[in-house]
């Protein structure tokens, strides 16, 4: 194990609460807090947690998208990342574009691994990094809670509808992550000033030779159907008579 | 003509309930053909239950050994070889489908239209983003093979009834070995599938235990319902990570969603949103789950609970 490629993505934080444009022409995002996807710091953290446990291994963080996301490479170099990565583009990117450049980065880099959350909390599309392992023709080991490499070999557990499964894949491969893997760390103010020192190289879909197609065409954003207002009961026997007159129970 | 192949879920003893959620799905399609294929080991049961699903035209086994369990890196090939000749791939919106048909796609060089809610015209669909924040009409390339994973809980599984011709698919191809299944653990029930569940009582972090989680139990074996939790009650242990309903968890569409000391997240309303009927029972009146429940009452779960359970024996 030399290296481990970590796939970020910069999407609107968490906790800020999306609003649809009212021309329905998408979402809000003018002066909205933008994050490392959740998904992908917890990615970052397996990839920190198997540096540490091993000797020589270069974690770097790569991601595509406008020039303000070296602010989230650069959270991910105060994690502990040693260099990144960004493919600036001002394009909408499509997962499969995403695939096609994180591929182009793999074949100049030649990681053992590649680490990606299991989807992003913008799109929540859940494809590129399955994507990804598909056109580099490696295995993927998708919505990973724990992870154990020895010998060439990574043995996954898979969180699935009905439990947890185990497979064993050979390297390199594609692992997605889920909410359970692990805690990420905080990241501290003297490493905040490291991170500034660290080496963060700026490349474009071109250098790479890939062309983001739009592929599929978004022409209408709009809000959810809102559920109508219910009754409140004042104790169990009366919730219990209006559920059966609904014919519930 | 548009031409439709749906990957069909299973075990190799039962077809997933998911699958005839694929068909209604499918069957929006105008003037389609509706093809299931199955792989397995040995899917000649289950192609029989495929069979007879309304809408189905035509079921394609691909039977061989290393089909037993399903990788995406071992079912993707076969899918793409397949391919040639529909004009969409559909798969179910669960691990099964989520895992492998964006491999299929890429295998191909095609989009993938995830969590596909509502077609709107054959190359025309709805899909939530932002945690279903935002829904989304997005419009596909018909020159090309549309992949679609179908969202469940917005579709109602076709009914019974079809006679579809079942015929077996020899694929002449060399599979990777780089992928291999060692084992599973699932959380064996005698209770209903969260997933497919009329009913479904769910607990949240006000159980404060794993212990109190046996309340819900009880009450659920009662009215026959399916146990889910909120992503606060997993990740204090209370509950197994299976049962955890939400953006992150399982998203259901039951008929009764009983929610039970749950404040009602974001990311926890994602996933109940197409229950029919929504009752919320928590000590805090204040709690967003009040402003989806269709009947909401408040009080100490300790007390209603059990009471609930009694009133409902007698």
């Amino acid at each position: 194990m030399q290296k481990i490629i970590v796939c970020i993505k910069r999407v609107v934080d968490y906790n800020v609460r999306v609003r649809v444009k009212p021309d329905g022409s998408g979402v809000m995002l003018d002066g909205v807090k933008m994050s490392v996807n959740p998904f992908d710091e917890i990615a970052l953290e397996e990839a920190l947690r198997i540096k540490e446990r091993g000797t020589n291994i270069e974690v770097v963080a790569v991601s595509i998208g406008v020039a303000d996301t070296q602010q989230q490479l650069r959270t991910a170099l105060a994690m502990g990342a040693d260099r990144a990565i960004l493919v600036q583009t001002d394009a909408a990117v499509e997962p499969l574009t995403a695939a096609q450049t994180f591929l182009a980065v793999a074949k100049k880099e030649n990681p053992d691994l590649i680490f990606l959350g299991k989807q992003a909390i913008d799109d929540d599309a859940n494809q590129t990094g399955q994507m990804l392992a598909a056109i580099w023709e490696r295995p993927q080991a998708t919505y990973a809670s724990k992870v154990e490499i020895s010998g060439g070999k990574a043995s996954v557990t898979r969180e699935v509808d009905a439990g947890l499964e185990t497979i064993e894949v050979d390297l390199p491969a594609v692992v997605t992550v889920d909410l359970r893997l692990n805690e990420p760390r905080y990241v501290k103010l003297p490493d905040i000033m490291k991170a500034k020192k660290k080496p963060l190289e700026v490349t474009s879909l071109d250098a790479l030779g890939v062309s983001a197609g739009v592929l599929l065409k978004t022409v209408k954003t709009e809000p959810p159907a809102q559920r109508q207002k219910g009754v409140m009961v004042k104790d169990v026997a009366e919730l219990v008579e209006v559920l059966k007159k609904k014919g519930l129970i | 003509m548009h031409k439709v192949l749906i990957v069909g879920e299973h075990d190799g003893k039962t077809l997933n309930a998911a699958t005839a959620k694929c068909v209604t799905c499918a069957s929006g399609i105008p003037d389609r053909d509706i093809t299931i294929v199955l792989l397995g080991a040995d899917t000649a049961a289950v192609a029989a239950q495929a069979a007879a699903v309304a809408g189905v035209n035509t079921v394609l086994r691909v039977d061989r050994p290393e089909n037993e369990h399903p990788l995406a890196a071992i079912f993707a090939p076969q899918l793409a070889a397949l391919a040639a000749g529909y004009s969409h791939v559909f798969g179910p919106s669960t691990s099964f489908g989520k895992d492998l048909m964006p491999r299929l796609a890429a295998l191909l060089g095609v989009p993938q239209v995830s969590d596909l809610m509502a077609v709107e015209g054959p190359y025309r669909f709805k899909r939530p983003t932002y945690a279903g924040n935002a829904i989304v009409t997005v419009e596909a390339d018909p020159a090309r093979t549309l992949i679609a994973t179908v969202r469940v809980a917005s579709f109602e599984a076709a009914k019974a009834g079809g006679n579809a011709a079942v015929e077996s698919k020899a694929l002449n191809l060399t599979l990777p070995s780089h992928t291999r299944y060692v084992g599973a653990k699932t959380g064996a029930t005698d209770r209903p599938d969260l997933q497919t569940a009329k009913r479904v009582v769910s607990g949240g972090r006000a159980l404060g235990s794993a212990e109190n989680f046996k309340l819900l139990f009880s009450f659920a074996d009662k009215i026959g319902a399916a146990v889910g939790a909120s992503r606060a009650a997993v990740d204090a242990g209370y509950a197994a990570n299976e049962m955890q309903v939400g953006q992150t968890g399982k998203i259901i569409s039951p008929e009764i969603y009983i929610a039970i000391g749950i404040s009602g997240a974001i990311q926890h309303l994602t996933g109940i949103k197409d229950a029919r009927t929504i009752v919320a029972i928590n000590k805090d009146g204040e709690a967003p789950i009040f402003e989806v429940a269709d009947v909401g009452l408040v009080g100490d779960l300790f007390q209603i609970v059990p009471e609930f359970e009694r009133l409902l024996g007698g």
